[in-house]
């Protein structure tokens, strides 16, 4: 049976099914949010208010047997940026979208009796919308642990905690993972936007379990094998994810001098030893717990991990570089542990580690709390933001806004989003990125540090311009276009350095519809993604002057190479020369 | 007797094993870092260098060492 569009009305509680018109039949992921949310969002409406819409879709290949196809988009208008937001997340909500035949769940309006939160269903050719007033105020786990006594374990739950009811702009949508554990549409503030719509958990079952059809199994196969070897083979995807985890990447961040530390005072950490992912696999070995864990069935990398504390007791899971970066090096805590125990409580909250974190640095610099506080950060987090206080609502309004508030002038955003853990002055390939990539600082949006930094598809050198407003175009409109087939963003290590690795992509592709795409198709597809986002951009008043670094960058050099940001406006316009 | 230079070493990831994390080492003046990677033992079949480091910048295995430099040794590593 062919792919649908489920809608859903929040303003009367309805819902539809529709056929996919036929210039979306090639799209899945980032690519089908982000047309989707072009066509049918006004750019100039309020992000929070009932002209905004939520838009989920499974990648190309989500559904399937491909490895690490797991990756489930969702787009909107951003309340933290004010553009277009895409955010994939792992778990378990694409596949189980992608095997109940839906091509993109829309969600628009807000109910009219707004006194309450709703709980929505997805069947097959069925959503059910019922109030869930028992539920409200509940943070993640017990929505998880509510959900899985209500259904079968096999359900897909989408969840927002308090501070996401509250519409705050770290809040995140939190997704459960095949083990029971939480992964995150992390940035952009889209559990804010869930929120408005009142509605605080989408479960998804697909009664039947089984793969989706392929059009050509043989050939799927075939492709899915030479794939798989790519990924395990490759010493980055195959080796160094498993045993170390994406918290590998503080220490050589930190020698490269790019790892911003004290609020992107400094590319040095002085605590780099002690939160570092050889740290942190020493603690796994010793304490029990696991360097290898999946967020999503049919993950072949292994690059989450179960932390455990020094009594084996478990703290936290996908703990991951970007958290212990914001809360070790740059708002300077020292024990991986109490990093680990703040993870967890952010991700019952359901708030972005990246936007939280940095959110801490700059309220450090303006003195709401002291750098490296960490059982202050703990207590902020559990009672002021889970809460809602004064000062909670202060943190929960995310990095650009407490700078405002404080007249904090070092403030690292880009759109008014947190730029995560990379130094764009010293890895100026990925400041590119930053200023450019239509969804505000994200890093994932083309990973110029895999060129500048790893010697990955090459090397460009990080503290020169040359080359890098190229390299950064080119790994965009590739990322676009892998955001678009469900799979998970390390699959560009191979990809990058290994040739066999994308045409498998592309066969699958090819395999699973009947269609016969080639890399320039892909490569055109990625392109057209990126403009769509940024039309969307300009008509919503985020112009050139909003692909900037901030202006402290280019006047502050940054230890120990003491590098400005030394682009001209110029320089980074001519991105869109494309 | 050659001049001597000290060059602070330092190792990461799975170089660690069965070794060091870092040691100011003592070599005879132009020492190359292929051969300062030899001298440490990492196990370069099973993990190829990915990334060298001289006082932060990145260099080749012929890159020649003076006193004082930290050379920072990693096998292929990624993540994000």
């Amino acid at each position: 049976m062919a792919d649908k569009i489920y809608r859903v009305n929040m303003n009367d509680l309805s819902f539809k099914i529709e056929e996919v018109p036929q210039e979306w039949m090639g799209l899945g992921g980032r690519g089908m949010t982000s047309t989707i949310v072009a066509a049918e969002v006004d750019p100039e409406c309020h992000p929070l208010g009932p002209n905004n819409k939520m838009v989920f879709a499974p990648g190309l290949l989500s559904g399937t047997i491909a490895a690490n196809s797991g990756r489930n988009s969702l787009g909107a208008k951003s309340p933290l940026t004010g553009g277009i937001k895409e955010s994939n997340v792992g778990g378990t909500s694409a596949a189980i979208f992608a095997k109940l035949g839906v091509k993109a769940l829309i969600i628009e309006g807000i109910p009219e009796d707004d006194s309450t939160f709703y709980h929505m269903h997805v069947t097959r050719e069925n959503v059910t919308i019922e109030a869930c007033p028992e539920l409200v105020g509940k943070d993640n786990f017990e929505v998880l642990d509510a959900m899985e006594e209500k259904y079968n374990k096999k359900v897909a739950v989408m969840t927002i905690g308090r501070p996401g009811e509250m519409k705050m702009l770290i809040s995140n949508i939190s997704v459960r993972d095949p083990k029971g554990k939480l992964r995150s549409h992390g940035r952009g503030g889209l559990g804010a936007v869930m929120g408005s719509k009142k509605i605080k958990v989408i479960t998804v079952d697909a009664e039947k379990y089984k793969e989706t059809e392929l059009a050509d199994p043989t050939k799927f196969k075939a492709a899915n094998k030479v794939f798989t070897k790519a990924l395990k083979e490759n010493p980055i995807s195959g080796e160094g994810l498993p045993a170390f985890g994406t918290n590998v990447l503080v220490n050589i961040i930190n020698e490269a001098g790019g790892l911003p530390s004290m609020n992107f005072r400094s590319g040095n950490s002085e605590n780099a030893e002690e939160i570092c992912g050889e740290h942190m696999a020493e603690n796994i070995e010793a304490r029990g717990g696991s360097t290898t864990h999946g967020c999503h069935a049919g993950c072949v990398i292994q690059c989450s991990q179960t932390y455990n504390d020094d009594e084996g007791n478990y703290l936290a899971s996908g703990f991951e570089y970007e958290m212990i970066w914001a809360f070790g090096a740059n708002y300077g805590i020292n024990d991986l542990d109490l990093i680990a125990k703040i993870d967890h409580l952010m991700d019952d909250l359901g708030v972005d580690a990246i936007e939280t974190g940095v959110a801490f640095g700059v309220a450090a610099e303006g003195g709401l709390v002291e750098f490296g506080d960490g059982e202050e950060a703990y207590r902020i987090l559990a009672e002021e933001v889970a809460n809602g206080t004064p000062i909670g609502r202060i943190i929960g309004s995310g990095t650009g806004n407490i700078g405002k508030l404080y007249g904090v002038v070092r403030v690292p955003v880009v759109k008014n989003q947190a730029i995560p853990a990379y130094e764009p002055r010293a890895i100026k390939g990925q400041g590119i990125t930053y200023a450019t990539t239509p969804m505000g600082a994200d890093h994932t949006a083309g990973y110029a540090v895999a060129t500048n930094i790893l010697n990955s598809g090459g090397y460009i050198d990080p503290l020169k311009k040359e080359g890098q407003v190229e390299l950064a175009r080119n790994l965009q409109i590739a990322s676009a276009a892998v955001d678009s087939t469900g799979m998970c963003i390390f699959v560009a290590f191979p990809a990058l350095d290994d040739p066999a690795c994308l045409p498998a992509l592309i066969d699958m592709i090819n395999a699973r519809f009947g269609i016969n795409l080639t890399g320039d198709d892909v490569t055109n597809l990625g392109k057209t993604i990126l403009k769509t986002e940024h039309e969307f951009n300009l008509k919503a008043g985020l112009g050139s002057a909003d692909d900037r670094i901030p202006e402290f960058m280019k006047y502050e050099p940054l230890p120990p190479h003491n590098v400005v940001w030394d682009f001209t406006n110029e320089e980074i316009d001519a991105f869109w020369d494309f | 007797m050659p001049e001597m230079i000290d060059v602070t070493v330092k190792l990461f990831a799975q170089y660690r094993k069965d070794n060091f994390k870092v040691e100011v080492r003592s070599y005879v003046q132009n020492t190359i870092a292929r051969d300062i990677i030899a001298d440490t033992g990492i196990p370069i079949e099973r993990f190829p260098i990915g990334v060298l480091m001289v006082n932060g910048r990145h260099v080749d295995e012929n890159h020649a060492l003076n006193h004082g430099d930290t050379l920072s040794m990693f096998p292929k590593v990624g993540g994000g």
